[in-house]
């Protein structure tokens, strides 16, 4: 039953964690658990020892008071090592789906506004999304000197066609709709119309797709370097310190399975923030996932 | 129908000609002197100009374009740097062991999601449901190397039951071939299980809340009928879309997997060419993988045809 009372515009309420959490558990689960392993990256250097410190007295040590994660074959800390991976893994994550928001971004508006260019736009987006994303890295990382950000330009490349499709659908169905029409007719230019009327309603879709760009590039990053094709062999990242794991695999497991838990745990995360958020600000699609 | 197939075959072609323009300029407007860095760290001015004559880079441009698209469309991937083999027959003695991984981790992936999926629609918010839905998500956030070492951990290493690594060839017996394909197809289809049983479920629950389920199931329908029958032949499209989709993703993984499983196929090839930097074989094989995925997609295209009647193109 309606009354006139309920029909008033409630006064703002206070915002209250508890209900918040109760009604998006996933993207509070999600948030929290990036949350600690950004904390982890960030203070890497006051959590963890030197990655880096070689002790061959001490190689392959099990898991222990001393090394809570054991040993590799040089004698480092593996615990030091995974804690220091979440950096380069963070840092690539964050980079990559950054990147390609911004320019998968301006290429969808572009193409879903200016059909002339899309054309040719979206051509070039198919041939790019049929090679895959592993082996397109591969092939620029062939080409030049490894570094940080070699593998970031290399993920790149495959990932922002993925954006530029979702933001280009959302453009061509809203500039169908009666209002973006009114205002053409109104005489709205372009400009005006792509920043007023169609961006904001990209922001949602962007912001899903974007979290699924951070963990694929997540997962990219570790296998290329895992494949001895990412970041150099010295740098501390979760691929690295598993390929340098394998040889002693069988008698130390530790040096593969615990960097490959916060790699597992860290695109966990992300994949429940995003599921999270496409559940909370684009509930269409949600639907259809 | 030909005709349809027949101007979907002709559609591949626009996105094959990107994908084989996109590599030869790859190498041309790679930053720094890629000759230089394929060469090696200490190589002398004469190995730089002997790498650069291979790649062809010596020459005018559109010449290059020109020799280069005239051999592509001859089948000739051009010479590993290296071994001075020609590439084809590189791809050709390596591709084996990954076909049958593609394979057999399709099936293993396609009989076990499928079914998951169903049932997880089927008991929707039920525990069943719950549990499958939570082995998506896990599933889908587990990186292929990690999983393929805690299975060879288990499996291989703890209880001795299945080799740890390498390949048979089909030719030398059946059981070796298949003994050694079970854990790479496993460790390489989770992933890819998790994607499809969660379009199944979502797919599947979209068509049981249609009419036609309800008749079906109150004019006394048995319900395995009603699933597979009436719904799940309903739901299909997008569950072979996504299929088609994951291909991409079993591809990154094989070359991945390949390497945790020391099988000899074209991931192998792969990597050992990126350590060498042999670009021409890196060159070949995205173009080989690029064509796979192409024609999986056709596939996929056509059996919408057959699937839904009313798709016709």
């Amino acid at each position: 039953m309606t009354t006139l009372a309920d029909t008033a515009i409630d006064p703002p309420r206070r915002f209250s964690l508890g209900t918040a959490i109760r009604r998006n558990p996933t993207i509070a689960f999600g948030g929290v658990l990036l949350a600690i392993l950004v904390l982890v990256g960030v203070f890497a250097h006051l959590i963890a020892g030197d990655p880096l410190r070689l002790s061959p007295v001490n190689r392959l040590r099990p898991p222990s008071e001393r090394w809570w994660f054991g040993t590799d074959q040089f004698g480092r800390d593996v615990f030091s090592r995974s804690v220091y991976g979440a950096r380069v893994s963070l840092i690539v994550g964050i980079s990559v789906a950054a990147i390609s928001c911004v320019l998968g971004l301006l290429l969808g508006l572009v193409c879903g506004y200016f059909r002339r260019v899309d054309a040719i736009v979206m051509r070039v987006m198919d041939g790019i999304m049929a090679i895959p994303s592993i082996l397109l890295a591969i092939a620029l990382i062939t080409l030049t000197r490894p570094g940080l950000t070699i593998v970031i330009i290399a993920i790149v490349i495959p990932e922002v066609p993925r954006i530029v499709r979702v933001v280009r659908a959302v453009v061509l169905s809203i500039r169908s709709q009666p209002y973006i029409e009114s205002a053409i007719a109104g005489g709205t230019k372009n400009a005006k119309l792509l920043w007023r009327h169609v961006l904001p309603n990209t922001m949602a879709p962007l912001i899903v797709q974007g979290t699924y760009v951070c963990a694929s590039a997540m997962l990219i990053e570790a296998g290329l370097s895992f494949l001895g094709a990412g970041v150099p062999p010295e740098v501390p990242s979760w691929g690295n310190i598993i390929a340098q794991g394998r040889t002693f695999f069988q008698i130390a497991p530790w040096t593969i399975l615990i960097p490959g838990a916060f790699l597992a745990l860290t695109v966990l995360a992300v994949n429940l923030l995003g599921d999270g958020l496409r559940d909370r600000l684009d509930p269409r699609l949600a639907r259809r996932l | 129908m030909t005709a349809y197939i027949v101007r979907r075959l002709f559609a591949t072609l626009p996105v094959m000609a990107v994908v084989a323009v996109f590599v030869f300029f790859l190498v041309r407007f790679a930053p720094g002197d890629p000759a230089a860095i394929i060469a090696g760290e200490d190589a002398t001015a004469d190995a730089i100009a002997a790498v650069r004559a291979k790649l062809g880079l010596d020459r005018p441009m559109l010449e290059q374009f020109v020799i280069w698209t005239l051999h592509l469309l001859q089948g000739d991937l051009g010479v590993s740097i290296f071994s001075d083999l020609p590439v084809s027959r590189l791809i050709e003695q390596r591709l084996e062991p990954t076909v049958a991984l593609t394979f057999s981790t399709l099936f293993v992936a396609v009989a076990l999601a499928i079914p998951i999926g169903v049932i997880a629609a089927w008991k929707a918010r039920k525990l069943v449901d719950r549990l499958a839905m939570a082995f998506a998500v896990l599933g889908f956030a587990m990186p292929v190397f990690v999983l393929a070492y805690v299975l060879i951990w288990l499996f291989s290493v703890k209880w001795g039951v299945l080799p740890v690594q390498g390949y048979s060839p089909i030719s030398q017996g059946l059981w070796p071939f298949l003994e050694k394909l079970i854990l790479p197809s496993v460790a390489l289809g989770v992933t890819y299980m998790a994607l499809i049983a969660r379009i199944t479920r979502a797919s599947m629950l979209e068509v049981l809340a249609q009419d036609y389920i309800r008749t079906a199931n109150s004019k006394g329908l048995a319900t395995d009928r009603v699933l597979l029958l009436h719904a799940l032949k309903n739901a299909a499209v997008p569950i072979v879309t996504v299929i088609g989709i994951g291909i991409a993703l079993l591809i990154s993984g094989v070359v991945i997997t390949e390497t945790v499983f020391n099988i000899p196929g074209l991931g192998r090839l792969t990597v050992d060419a990126v350590l060498k930097r042999d670009y021409p074989i890196v060159q070949g094989l995205i173009l080989v993988f690029a064509a796979g995925k192409v024609l999986v997609n056709l596939a996929i295209d056509i059996s919408y045809a057959f699937l839904d009647p009313r798709i016709r193109y």
